[in-house]
């Protein structure tokens, strides 16, 4: 019972009409189905962030659609409040949004104003939280007690505590310390195992997007570059560096291997994957999968 | 959308006007204003309108952005209009209606008034439209730093002016940053009463005052790295230095005194009536 989201032709221009105009989306359309966990990747001003936050209706396209399940979201009869309940959007650096004297009521902060009641209201902010990884002791401490890394999953708890079926992350480990950062690398991924619902994650690492998602989206220059699965995008990593990004580390190391006349194959994006190709490698070659 | 607002007026340019020194410019707003409360018979504001005029062509400020300017005290210019030419008795009346007396010495007075008024706001938007923020505090500094010797602390006032100026548009970006991200948690900021709007801004206000305190915090942590101390000691990059331009302007600005002096001096007995 998931949502599938789609653009057509979106355009986006900022401050039109004046010097300052800006194209920061131009005529995209894509859909991402139901229960997909999307990496979205791209150079800082490639439209991405602009892009997402069209997605649950904070910002309204200057032309083309955007379609939930096949209603535009701007047409008539739809509550545009409606729509950011069901497409969580968390921003970059969510810890500066909290502002509730404790963990537990900012999280609730989302669910009250959907109009549900204490009891749901309750169910879902411990549910939120567990997915977080926030342990109850820190529901009834002031956010502003909290360490940097813990502040940025109760903020994120706030967003999943709406169970929004499409749920849209702005680098959510930037900033953090590598243990932060897998911490919540790792219970994004748990909740996109769980719950089914569809994910979208913003990062500027290749490493982050190879390990978590199904495709990955590129965007550049206002455009979307490729849209397609983690495989098909990495193989193209001439035209990437072209545009100023790259594919994963590992996956380097191998094209260099490969080109430096060793037998390994091309499609390698995660370091678990190489280490399994290439102690088979060093064993002699024989398959074992 | 929040982000459109542009804080100050300064038109960026290399007109005459725009290089002169900010102290001299702000030195001579204060003496047009002066000289506009010298002028006292109808003849005198034709070279003081025709003095502006000129410096906006000089400045190549367009006029229309006189009306600009104007536009936000409008209500006042006609408000006192109206009240000078309801209440001030003259002898030449036009008409009487209760209390109310309209008079050829009430119309006189409010029309000139409004001019004095339009002149005024005209004249120091000149100033804000060719000076830019930073300058017209440096400016500031400078004009009130013989105040230093009685203790005034004129360096931390400007330093403080161009602080607060410097994170405007910083603090206009975090809000708006701030506010679309409660929007998307489901606030609602554009409907409800008074009382529902204002308890609707507390979840952007505390973020946003915690954010101010932080970045403050951040800067005093960063000037004072590079050993900030105060303006003791302080030598700066841009000197202000006072060129020809500026002894220019400060003449023409004196022979506007001047020739607004001799028209007040000029005896002009058909206008008796009026006056």
């Amino acid at each position: 019972m998931g949502l599938v989201i789609s653009t057509e032709h979106l355009t986006y221009t900022y401050s039109p009409g004046t010097p300052f105009e800006k194209v920061a989306v131009n005529d995209v359309s894509l859909t991402i189905g139901s229960g997909e966990m999307v990496g979205v990747i791209g150079h800082t001003g490639s439209g991405k962030s602009t892009l997402i936050q069209h997605l649950n209706g904070l910002l309204k396209p200057t032309s083309g659609r955007i379609l939930l399940d096949g209603r535009d979201i701007w047409g008539e009869g739809v509550k545009i409040r409606d729509v950011r309940f069901n497409v969580g959007l968390v921003f970059q650096y969510p810890e500066y949004q909290l502002f509730e004297e404790t963990v537990y009521k900012d999280i609730a902060f989302g669910p009250k104003n959907m109009g549900l009641d204490d009891k749901e209201i309750d169910k879902r902010v411990h549910e939120a939280a567990e997915f977080a990884g926030l342990s109850p002791e820190l529901l009834d401490k002031s956010p502003f007690e909290l360490s940097g890394g813990q502040k940025r999953r109760a903020a994120i708890a706030g967003v999943i505590a709406m169970e929004p079926k499409i749920l849209i992350l702005d680098e959510p480990a930037a900033g953090l310390d590598p243990r932060g950062r897998n911490r919540i690398l790792n219970q994004i991924r748990e909740y996109h195992a769980f719950t089914g619902n569809t994910v979208l994650l913003v990062s500027h690492s290749m490493e982050d997007v190879a390990n978590f998602a199904d495709k990955i989206l590129v965007m550049s220059n206002a455009k979307v570059f490729a849209y397609d699965t983690v495989e098909n995008v990495f193989a193209r990593s001439e035209e990437l560096r072209q545009i100023g990004l790259s594919v994963p580390q590992v996956t380097n190391v191998f094209h260099r291997l490969l080109a430096d006349g060793l037998d390994v194959p091309k499609n390698v994006y995660t370091v678990g994957y190489a280490k399994k190709k290439l102690l088979r490698i060093l064993q002699g070659g024989e398959d074992s999968e | 959308m929040i982000r459109d607002i542009t804080i100050g007026q300064y038109f960026p340019g290399h007109s005459p006007v725009h290089r002169m020194d900010p102290r001299m410019k702000l030195i001579l707003t204060i003496f047009y204003i002066v000289v506009l409360f010298f002028v006292s018979n109808p003849f005198g504001f034709i070279p003081a309108v025709f003095f502006l005029v000129c410096c906006y062509r000089v400045a190549r400020i367009p006029v229309k952005m006189i009306a600009k300017s104007i536009k936000p005290i409008l209500p006042i210019i006609i408000f006192t209009g109206i009240l000078n030419l309801l209440f001030i008795t003259g002898e030449s009346v036009i008409f009487t209606f209760g209390p109310v007396h309209v008079s050829w010495q009430g119309i006189y007075t409010s029309v000139k008034m409004a001019l004095r008024l339009i002149l005024l706001i005209a004249g120091t938007s000149l100033m804000t439209y060719t000076t830019s923020p930073i300058a017209l505090t440096d400016a500031i500094e400078q004009l009130l730093s013989p105040l230093k010797v009685v203790h005034f602390p004129a360096h931390e006032l400007a330093m403080m002016m161009s602080i607060a100026l410097r994170f405007i548009p910083t603090l206009v970006e975090e809000t708006d940053k701030i506010m679309s991200a409660q929007k998307a948690r489901g606030a609602d900021m554009e409907s409800g009463g008074l009382i529902q709007r204002a308890k609707s801004l507390i979840p952007v206000m505390i973020p946003l005052f915690i954010s101010a305190f932080r970045r403050a915090e951040e800067l005093a942590l960063a000037m004072e790295c590079r050993c900030y101390h105060g303006g003791e000691g302080r030598t700066r990059m841009k000197q202000l230095r006072y060129t020809r331009l500026d002894f220019t302007a400060l003449g023409i600005s004196v022979l506007l005194l001047a020739v607004i002096i001799a028209l007040n001096l000029i005896p002009m007995p058909f206008l008796d009536w009026l006056i």
